[in-house]
């Protein structure tokens, strides 16, 4: 079986010849439209050495305005060229430097083959243990270390030789089945196309030949999988549209679904706009049921011979994507493929030097580090080792605020604990629980500043439903500090723990079917999203306590304010931590008005 | 299987799966329709996509009333055919101005009648992802362009500050005032776009193919002079001569090649002989080296 489209991952950086070498590449398989070859011959970068007139091969991957200024590629930047034997590779191309190891990352999640560049002139450094230890994280397929600027150092056999054997150690503890070490020029052209005249002691293919020898790894029997993307409805019509990444699907294949593990019958495949026998692996498909199933978007639909497991809770490793770093126990968007949920990093267990491979302990992760996780969603997903899939073995972590991209994922293994545990239904519910104290079970949220009033408030307004009857209980941040999170202190990792637990408790107390008054200052907007997001809509109410921060420290009921300007208090929120305003509160109270006035319109939304 | 059918196949599928991605995501999504040929395979890869549910979206054309005339029959006809809603929109500011390709620079007028109208289109409709048929490989600044590519509020686009794309798992959230672009043909190459539309029988306007047009020689360039509204220099006079066009445009910016090809067969044959990357004849891009990035920034497609 071959792949029509072929995906390169070339690592490297300028100084290596990267550019020049795949700018050759895509000249000598003429891939390169005349006039743009042309412009090479005129543009030049500042401090080259390249004669006027002459191609400059590295100015052909190189893309945005301000990059060409700084002479580095930044990003990762995509080129489709013909291979001799009429497929399609499609190269993308990201710079090596350890700051854009992110970027390398996110290049390699879709490589077939990674293309390695050592300079024979500098040779084996920490940036090629680096580029290999990403290319065997992500999963490439096929490695290529072209050992470049032979040419400089009289093509010596010796010298390659040497290389290759530093670099095998260091490969033998890496995830890399197929390495091929390839001695070359780009500047010379030596083994890049054509075989080289310099260099008779290599028998091994040309660069060419190693890429387009590729081919990927087959499906074994019986296994097909696809995620849906889609419910398609038109009259008398209900399919499920996905791509299929792996085996087959024929008419009359009985298949499951999960989650829900249901089992049914492939009564139909539509695709091409007409219905078809069977689909393979790469179709675009959708496919009809004999049986009505419970199937959605982000469902796996799978042979119903093949044994997989739901769970939520995982091993993963992660590539930190963005500036603000990975934060234990807050909550993100997990996303994958067409599957989402929220999900929290319950643990970091270590961190992984890129470097060296070595594993260092930690409790963050930085931009561009790479870290072994734990992590929980809040919906049991259908994922596979990474390692056996890496369609199905993938995710992204998506800040729930910004919603952007800040980290990716490749699962190791799901852990059994979330399989083991399963929820017990009483019959007895919240409601009823409710109904019987004649009252609609509620959180009130109230944030804000150290001495905006939330206690103040959330006291006043116990006492007045109190006194009606009704059964409500204050969660108060300080007191639970004192027990339940003792262990805890105030960074941005203990906070938003902080605030997991006592939602976690609020939770609890819902069901038991109380009023429950939560009082404290949860500075952090993404913290106090993922508390909302344990209840009904209708049952959680946020109320920002709005205080401005100089009446707060006039007021100081407790001394803190006094303490943190002497900077006896680091991360005292309003001075040593902001405090995110929340963006959607459900009430505002002015702390400043009369107690009785922001009491009363908290009652009016509970009674 | 022929290799060249099972690249087309699984660029197809890619593309049918962004558009899915697409669907499935957005409360108002909409598929720019700009009548060429990538135009083409987007509406029947948006017809693929979804049947036998028809395309979940509108067609959005920017008309800048400089488009060859051709071109707007074309596009009148092909909507009908699809079953699709189709959106015109025009930048009447820019029309009541009287901004026009010979009395503004090409950058000013393209930011007027073209992204300008554009933004206008998408805030009046509150459309919150837009499908557009970028490739690429057109242009060096396409070839960074993710396949989900947001925009921050007013349509701006930050090159430096883009959201990492990986696997097939695409991230389709927008914060509050973004907007998406996407972009589902991302990896397809000019000749892929012929041999497709070969392949699958696709209309495509007359115009790409050779016929002797009305032109008149500017510079280096061969203009069709459409209506009666293009200035002739003194000395110019119009030649009946025997071309076609790569792309279509506004016809005073976008230049024609000598070309016998009347055929798809023979389209694709000039397309790899001549070997010109296909934006060359569009007046707009060559302004200077990066024109394509700036227009981008300020929200062109």
């Amino acid at each position: 079986m071959q792949r029509a489209i072929v995906r390169l991952l070339t690592c490297g950086s300028v100084d290596d010849g990267k550019s020049t070498l795949i700018g050759r590449l895509l000249v000598e398989t003429d891939s390169i439209p005349y006039d743009t070859i042309e412009s090479t011959k005129k543009i030049r970068r500042s401090g080259s050495t390249i004669a006027s007139g002459e191609i400059d091969f590295s100015l052909l991957t190189d893309g945005l305005e301000a990059e060409r200024e700084q002479g580095i590629t930044i990003d990762v930047a995509y080129r489709s060229m013909s291979l001799l034997d009429g497929k399609r590779l499609i190269i993308s191309d990201a710079p090596g430097h350890e700051q854009y190891t992110r970027n390398m990352a996110v290049a390699a999640s879709r490589a077939d083959i990674g293309l390695v560049l050592v300079d024979a002139t500098k040779g084996v450094r920490t940036q090629t243990l680096r580029h290999l230890t990403i290319c065997s994280l992500m999963g490439v397929n096929r490695v290529i270390v072209a050992i470049n600027k032979l040419d400089a150092l009289g093509y010596k056999k010796s010298i390659f030789d040497d290389i290759q054997a530093e670099l095998e150690k260091a490969l033998s503890r890496m995830q890399l089945p197929d390495v091929i070490f390839i001695p070359l020029s780009a500047l010379a052209g030596d083994n890049v196309v054509g075989k080289s005249k310099n260099m008779d002691w290599y028998k091994g293919p040309t660069l060419l030949d190693s890429i387009q020898s590729w081919r990927p790894q087959a499906a074994d029997e019986g296994q097909a999988r696809m995620r849906i993307q889609l419910v398609s409805r038109a009259e008398n019509f209900r399919g499920l549209s996905g791509t299929i990444h792996l085996g087959s699907f024929k008419m009359g294949d009985e298949v499951r679904v999960f989650p829900s593990n249901q089992v049914t019958k492939i009564s139909k495949i539509i695709a091409n706009q007409q219905e078809v026998s069977a689909a393979h692996d790469l179709e675009a498909v959708t496919l009809v049921f004999e049986s009505e199933v419970d199937a959605t978007r982000g469902d796996l639909i799978a042979s119903s011979k093949e044994e997989l497991h739901p769970s939520d809770r995982f091993n993963a490793d992660i590539v930190w994507l963005h500036e603000d770093a990975l934060i234990h126990s807050r909550s993100y968007l997990l996303l994958a493929g067409s599957s989402q949920t929220p999900a929290t990093i319950t643990r970091i267990k270590h961190k992984l030097d890129v470097n060296t491979g070595s594993e260092t302990a930690a409790t963050d992760l930085s931009m561009n580090e790479i870290g072994s996780v734990e992590i929980a969603t809040d919906t049991p997903l259908t994922l596979l080792a990474y390692s056996q899939s890496r369609e199905f073995g993938n995710f992204i972590l998506v800040d729930r605020l910004t919603f952007n991209t800040v980290g990716a994922g490749m699962i190791r293994h799901s852990l059994r604990r979330g399989e083991n545990l399963t929820y017990q239904k009483y019959e007895v519910n919240k409601v009823a629980r409710a109904a019987q104290k004649n009252q609609q079970a509620k959180v009130i949220w109230l944030t804000g500043l150290s001495g905006s009033g939330k206690s103040t408030i959330a006291n006043a307004v116990e006492k007045r439903l109190y006194a009606q009857g009704m059964h409500a209980y204050v969660l108060d941040g300080d007191n639970l500090r004192m027990g339940l999170n003792a262990d805890l202190g105030f960074t941005p990792e203990d906070r938003a723990e902080n605030v997991r637990r006592v939602s976690e408790v609020a939770k609890v107390l819902v069901d038991a079917g109380l009023v429950v008054l939560v009082a404290i200052i949860s500075p952090f907007e993404s913290d106090r999203r993922r508390a909302k997001s344990l209840f009904e809509d209708e049952e959680f109410m946020e109320v920002f306590v709005d205080t401005p921060v100089e009446i707060c420290a006039q007021r100081d009921p407790k001394g803190l304010y006094k303490k943190a300007a002497k900077g006896g208090i680091p991360n005292f929120t309003g001075v040593g931590q902001d405090y995110q305003r929340p963006a959607a509160a459900d009430l505002i109270l002015n702390g400043q008005d009369e107690l009785d006035e922001n009491v009363n319109k908290i009652l009016k939304v509970i009674l | 299987m022929l290799v060249n059918q099972q690249i087309l196949k699984a660029l197809e599928a890619e593309s049918i799966e962004i558009m899915r991605e697409t669907a499935a995501s957005y409360k108002q999504p909409v598929m720019m329709y700009s009548i060429g040929k990538d135009s083409s395979v987007l509406l029947h890869l948006a017809k693929k996509a979804f049947y036998p549910a028809p395309i979940p979206f509108p067609l959005l054309h920017i008309d800048t009333t400089w488009k060859f005339k051709e071109m707007i029959t074309f596009r009148d006809q092909a909507a009908k055919k699809a079953g699709a809603k189709l959106i015109v929109h025009t930048n009447q500011e820019g029309v009541a101005s009287g901004i026009n390709p010979f009395n503004a620079s090409i950058s000013e007028y393209t930011r007027v009648m073209k992204t300008v109208a554009l933004r206008q289109a998408l805030d009046k409709y509150e459309f919150d992802a837009a499908i557009g048929g970028s490739r690429r490989d057109e242009e060096k600044s396409r070839a960074k362009e993710r396949i989900f590519s947001v925009r921050e509020a007013g349509h701006k686009w930050d090159p430096r500050n883009q959201r990492p794309e990986l696997w097939h798992t695409y991230n389709t959230r927008l914060a509050p005032g973004q907007t998406m672009r996407v972009f589902p043909i991302s990896d397809w190459t000019e000749v892929d776009i012929w041999r497709y539309i070969m392949q699958e029988d696709i209309e495509v306007n007359p115009l790409y193919f050779a016929k002797s047009r009305p032109i008149v020689k500017r510079g280096e360039q061969l203009i069709m002079v459409d209506d009666d509204r293009y200035p002739l220099n003194p000395g110019e006079s119009i030649q009946m001569q025997q071309v076609r066009f790569r792309t279509l445009g506004c016809y005073p910016l976008t230049a024609a090649v000598e070309s016998t090809a009347q055929t798809l067969t023979q389209i694709v044959d000039e397309v790899f002989a001549v070997k010109l990357s296909e934006r060359a004849t569009r007046l707009i891009d060559g302004a200077n080296e990066d024109s394509m990035e700036k227009k981008k920034s300020e929200g062109y497609f």
